[in-house]
């Protein structure tokens, strides 16, 4: 039998179930969803995994029938509110994927202005544009499972969807990035005189950006318990200043929730 | 001969972003033929307001997760022109070898994913697996190597890492240099085989004279920094960007659009090599040839075998620079920051077309204005034309609407769209 076909696929023997996925996007720059596809390897592997009912990016075809549904970016416009509230009726599960789906990702740093209009006039003039503040998909649905990182990493896509396919519980690590970063024995960046949010941000990327020798920008956003001051203490003591910690606790949206909003009066730019 | 057509595509798929095609001909008449953008604004250019220097290529990089690594090289290259900083031979040849592995992987996507289908009449890649699963394998190997590449010197094939102002965080190993340097000579027959795969295709016959703009080469074929150029004979410097985009608001479209000498210009591929074909690597000009493809060519359809061209350019360039690069020695080259008040303006050909990141910083290297002008966002205008002139021609012919939609959304994907890119 043809190793892709439907059904064909075990795991320990059994025949996996191969749930209807669904990819959507929303405000984005669907990178996320490219990541899907960017990894040629295994992706003739995670299509034997699932059966693709709706990826706009990539078919034509459309379907309202899915189980799982992978939703990409953030909410500014009420047209996408309804949307979403569409594809969370007719989905089993939902997954945030990627940091703006699940904290605003970059998009929400126009949050960071006292006045919206600001950010409107500054890009468009007077020309009249629809758009609300950024907003992750859990303020305006139920969310069951959220897969961080901007970008997203395939290969945690990948064990998500096999733990779906096989009813196994998925755990994400509590731990700060600074655990992988030693046990991939690099030299710290602090060391190497840059700045890096590891201490304080969810690992599960591998490292990625220190084994690159560039510092984390907590784009997975904060680890179990972050301690935020001892953070500061680091950053100050090391010598970068307190705006290079908030440029970066403040990027992905990951640290919003213990930020200060509306913190940047656009008067004094 | 059905001389009354409708078409309404929401959503049109197999492109980056969100854009609506309509159509309505009413006995052989003409009455609508709109391309529209629906795609919600991020507001980049106001994020970066009041941020340092170092946050705008982390941040810009996120305008498009197709071409992340062209808008982090543009970004980079804005603040070091900003900042009088000028990059190092080798600093040069490893950006350009990224540069040239994002237009490899970025072309394979479109042509062999997202293209392919329209001709193989399926609606995506998926079932190609199986029934040419040999053809699916060849882009997937293409495209591979790019990525392959591009993790290695830029760190990560989508929003890298090692990519900063002054330089590279970290250098490739020459050994795995060398590795790439084997694929590279060996992907070309891969590529020789999609040549021969698209040969056999009929591409629309449509032709609208079109200006087109790019980047202006100087003995070499033009990819980071230099002069702009018009095919209807505009030249200007890097810096002037504004007087060649002259970017305005329409209410069909939340993307800006552009124009210069026309009502509408092109960007892209099809451009670039309009605009430079006496620079191609011999090979690729070959390539070109075997399609008849020579300059000024105004077929839009063609946007798509330029696209080929430049695959077969990259990979041979490629080559090259990585044979010069293990004949030097590779050393950390890294430029140390310092910033100072100024305005720095860079122009970058990225897979779709020329792309321009314009910041204005205080003394302090705080972004005071930025500005980007995207390549999609130049091509929304010629879009909207070519869309208009294809419905007027198959209008009077009569068509169905399964044939008219078809036509249309393959008009719109030749040009290879990042629509989410050109709202930003
Ligand atoms: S999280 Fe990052 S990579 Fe993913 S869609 Fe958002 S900006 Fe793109
Ligand atoms: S480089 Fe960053 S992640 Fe690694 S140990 Fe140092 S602080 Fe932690
Ligand atoms: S190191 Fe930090 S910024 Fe980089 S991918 Fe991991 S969490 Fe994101
Ligand atoms: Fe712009």
């Amino acid at each position: 039998m043809d190793e892709r076909e439907p059904g064909a696929r075990t795991y320990l023997g059994v025949p996996l179930y191969r749930p209807k996925v669904a990819f959507f996007e929303f405000t984005s720059c669907e990178g996320c969803q490219l990541q899907v596809l960017n990894k040629e390897d295994t992706l003739l592997d995670f299509l034997s995994l699932v059966e693709v009912v709706n990826f706009r990016e990539a078919m034509t075809e459309q379907s309202d029938d899915y189980e799982i549904a992978f939703v990409e970016g953030s909410i500014t416009r009420d047209d996408d509110v309804k949307r979403l509230k569409k594809i969370r009726k007719n989905a089993k599960v939902l997954v945030a994927l990627g940091s703006c789906a699940c904290f605003g990702g970059v998009n929400q740093l126009k949050n960071r202005f006292k006045d919206l209009n600001f950010v409107k006039t500054e890009v468009y003039g007077r020309h009249p544009i629809d758009s609300g503040p950024v907003r992750t998909l859990e303020e305006i649905v139920k969310v069951d499972l959220k897969i961080y990182g901007c970008p997203v990493k395939k290969e945690e896509v990948e064990k998500i969807v096999l733990h779906i396919a096989i009813g196994k519980s998925i755990v994400f690590p509590k731990y700060p990035v600074c655990m992988e970063c030693k046990r991939n024995e690099n030299i710290c960046l602090f060391e190497l005189g840059e700045p890096c949010l590891g201490p304080v941000t969810r690992a599960g990327c591998d490292s990625w950006c220190p084994d690159n020798r560039a510092g984390c920008w907590g784009c997975r956003g904060p680890a179990d318990d972050p301690n935020l001051d001892q953070m500061k203490k680091i950053m100050l003591e090391k010598g970068f200043s307190e705006e290079t910690l908030l440029d970066r606790l403040e990027c992905f949206g990951g640290f919003s929730s213990l930020m200060k909003k509306g913190n940047v009066n656009e008067k004094d730019l | 001969m059905k001389k009354t057509c409708n078409v309404d595509i929401r959503r049109l798929s197999r492109v980056e972003g969100h854009g609506n095609i309509r159509i309505k001909i009413k006995n052989g008449k003409l009455m609508e033929a709109r391309w529209e953008v629906v795609e919600t604004p991020r507001f980049f250019e106001a994020i970066l307001k009041g941020k340092k220097w170092d946050n705008a290529p982390w941040i810009t990089g996120r305008i498009c997760g197709i071409c992340s690594i062209g808008h982090t090289l543009t970004s980079i290259r804005a603040v070091e022109n900003a900042f009088g900083i000028i990059p190092d031979e080798q600093t040069k040849k490893l950006r350009l070898i990224l540069k040239h592995m994002e237009t490899l992987q970025s072309h394979t996507l479109h042509l062999s994913f997202l293209v392919l289908p329209d001709f193989m009449k399926t609606g995506s890649v998926f079932p190609l697996i199986k029934s040419h699963e040999d053809v699916v394998l060849r882009a997937a190997r293409i495209k591979k190597l790019a990525n392959d590449i591009c993790d290695c010197v830029g760190g990560r094939r989508m929003h890298p890492t090692r990519t900063v102002v002054g330089g590279f965080t970290m250098l490739p190993e020459k050994e795995e240099l060398r590795g790439f340097g084997e694929r590279l000579k060996k992907i070309v027959e891969d590529l020789m085989l999609v040549a021969e795969l698209v040969r056999g295709f009929s591409l629309p016959d449509f032709v609208r004279e079109t200006e087109f703009v790019s980047l202006k080469g100087d003995g070499d074929y033009p990819f980071i920094g230099g002069d702009l150029v018009s095919s209807d004979g505009v030249r200007m410097r890097e810096e002037d960007y504004k007087k060649m985009t002259n970017e305005y608001m329409t209410e069909q479209s939340t993307s800006k659009w552009c124009r210069l000498s026309r009502e509408s210009f092109a960007v892209g591929a099809l451009a670039r090599l309009n605009n430079n074909f006496e620079f191609l690597h011999p090979a690729a000009r070959e390539v070109a040839g075997s399609f008849g493809l020579t300059p000024v060519n105004h077929n839009p359809f063609m946007n798509n075998i330029a696209q080929l061209v430049e695959c077969v350019h990259v990979v041979k360039e490629s080559t090259r620079l990585i044979d010069e690069l293990l004949d030097s020695e590779l050393k950390d080259s890294r430029q140390k920051v310092i910033a100072r008040s100024g305005i720095g303006v860079a122009a970058v050909e990225v897979p779709i077309g020329i792309l321009y990141h314009s910041y204005e910083f205080d003394d302090d290297g705080r972004i005071v204005k930025s500005d980007c002008v995207i390549p999609t966002g130049q091509n929304h205008a010629n879009i909207q034309l070519d869309l208009e002139g294809i419905a007027k021609e198959y209008a009077a012919r009569g068509k169905t609407d399964m044939e008219l939609e078809l036509l249309a959304a393959m008009l719109v994907r030749a040009y290879d769209p990042c629509i989410s890119c050109s709202v930003h």
